[in-house]
């Protein structure tokens, strides 16, 4: 079963993909991570109902939807990783349409930024996260975790040390 | 970090409580209030008392308690409930233990490390009496290690290293004190009641480095599973009884921060007073809290967190991803 943590994943690490799957997860101390619960937590609280989609091919928990102008909202701390933000929000809106539920668009929003972007999801998307959910599978069920990537941000990663000890 | 938790210690007698969030510890003079957030892990030496309500909430927060009892013995653990479960470490780990080879191949590598901290305990305490002699046969032990091919002819290997090691205790120790041979359950005299206190603070630093963890502490290699202890605690602590539980005791002793004053001595057993466990349980604290610069993470690391990059290791070994090889100091 994939989610949307593990799309997330997907684009930031396949080696925490896989250690994610496995239930092999670290302490959780990390201050960011700490901050971007409460953001999610605190922000938009009156209009906030988080709302899950679970099957036995996807499981997503959206943080709250706009029924009348159709747009799934997702609440995230900082752009610093934009790009896996889109695409976890397009996988969010392909799950949509797999249920039928079409027309939706995207919305992540920023609060301490005061930012907020549009996210839609394109014919070539649809194609892609069909590519992605095989490679997730794949990897998920592979025997050994994929290698270390050896990145700048794995210093922030809450699997530095286990990693690269 | 969110925090940097602290090891508390409590010698006193009193009660131990829950107040909101806190945990409260009361005694006929005070009333101390210990923040449950900076709470890493708690050693009770005193008389305690304690209600379900507290121990709900420090399992609740995930922090093991370590009971020790009048002597200084520790009799305990309060082992919260599984935060970080993985079946497929604990599978592996399984595994690891049935297959005959897996198993040696991993025993093999704590008794290297034990072995391996011997030698730099008696190179960094160099004293003109330990000769080459020493030294090569421990170098011939070490060798010896690989050729063992079952457990109890690799645990005869460690023993006669271990004897080999004891015996330069008097060289290094410069005080006047009786040490013939290592004695346990219960220890005879000060040297044998400072190892035994000292080893059990190692242990439980590994056990609650393991509960941080996936590894279960049951299911480990050189020692049988679940021999009356948490046996994979026993394994790891191999590792670094020497170079963290001996050199607190080296030291202690050296400088005389700890004399035989420190010590209750019956007809045939002897442990250390309430005031010689404060000072060896601080020294041992000051011991877990000194960093170095880990060379692999680029980056200055406690010895009480390498206790827990030896447990990743051990977790990559068992998926199969990087062979393990024990913690050796390089220092």
């Amino acid at each position: 079963m994939v989610n949307g943590v593990y799309i997330n994943y997907y684009f930031h690490c396949k080696r925490h993909l896989w250690l994610f799957a496995r239930n092999i997860r670290m302490e959780h101390n990390s201050e960011d991570v700490f901050i971007g619960k409460l953001i999610s937590a605190y922000s938009f609280d009156r209009r906030r109902h988080e709302i899950q989609i679970v099957d036995d091919e996807d499981a997503i928990v959206m943080d709250f939807i706009d029924k009348n102008r159709k747009v799934v909202h997702e609440i995230k701390k900082s752009n610093k990783l934009e790009e896996l933000h889109i695409w976890q929000v397009k996988y969010y809106l392909y799950v949509l349409e797999k249920k039928g539920i079409m027309g939706f668009k995207g919305l992540i929003n920023y609060p301490k930024q005061k930012r907020a972007i549009k996210v839609e999801l394109s014919d070539e998307d649809r194609t892609t996260i069909k590519e992605v959910i095989d490679d997730i599978h794949e990897i998920i069920n592979s025997v050994k975790p994929p290698p270390v990537i050896n990145k700048s941000y794995c210093k922030k990663c809450s699997y530095y040390e286990f990693c690269y000890c | 970090m969110l925090n940097a938790m602290r090891n508390y210690y409590i010698f006193k007698s009193g009660r131990l409580s829950r107040k909101d969030n806190s945990i409260m510890f009361e005694t006929q003079e005070e009333f101390k209030s210990i923040p449950v957030n900076d709470i890493d892990s708690l050693y009770i030496f005193g008389e305690v008392d304690i209600n379900t309500k507290a121990l709900n909430f420090l399992a609740q927060k995930g922090i093991v308690v370590h009971i020790f009892n009048y002597y200084g013995w520790w009799t305990g653990s309060l082992y919260p409930r599984e935060e970080l479960l993985a079946g497929e470490v604990v599978i592996r780990q399984a595994e690891h233990y049935l297959d005959r080879n897996k198993r040696i191949e991993i025993a093999r590598e704590f008794v290297k490390g034990a072995i391996h901290g011997f030698v730099y305990n008696l190179k960094r305490y160099k004293h003109k009496d330990i000769g080459k002699e020493i030294f090569q046969q421990l170098d011939n032990y070490l060798n010896l290690v690989n050729e063992q091919e079952d457990i109890p002819s690799l645990m005869g290997i460690e023993g006669n290293a271990r004897d080999l090691y004891y015996d330069m205790f008097p060289n290094i120790i410069r005080q006047d004190i009786e040490f013939d041979k290592r004695v346990k359950r219960p220890p005879n005299n000060i040297m044998n009641a400072l190892i035994s206190f000292v080893n059990s603070l190692v242990y439980t630093a590994v056990l609650k480095e393991i509960y941080r963890t996936q590894l279960n502490p049951t299911i480990s290699y050189l020692h049988e599973p679940s021999y009356r202890r948490f046996s994979l605690a026993l394994d790891v602590a191999e590792i670094f009884k020497p170079i963290y539980g001996d050199r607190t005791i080296f030291d202690l002793l050296n400088n005389r921060s700890i004399t035989e004053d420190h010590f209750d001595k019956d007809l045939n057993y002897c442990y250390l007073k309430e005031t010689g466990r404060k000072i060896v349980v601080k020294a041992f604290e000051e011991k877990l809290n000194t960093t170095i610069k880990h060379k692999k993470l680029k980056r200055n690391v406690s010895y009480e967190r390498i206790i827990r990059l030896e447990l990743y290791k051990l977790i990559k070994h068992l998926l199969g991803e990087e062979v393990y090889k024990s913690f050796r100091i390089w220092w």
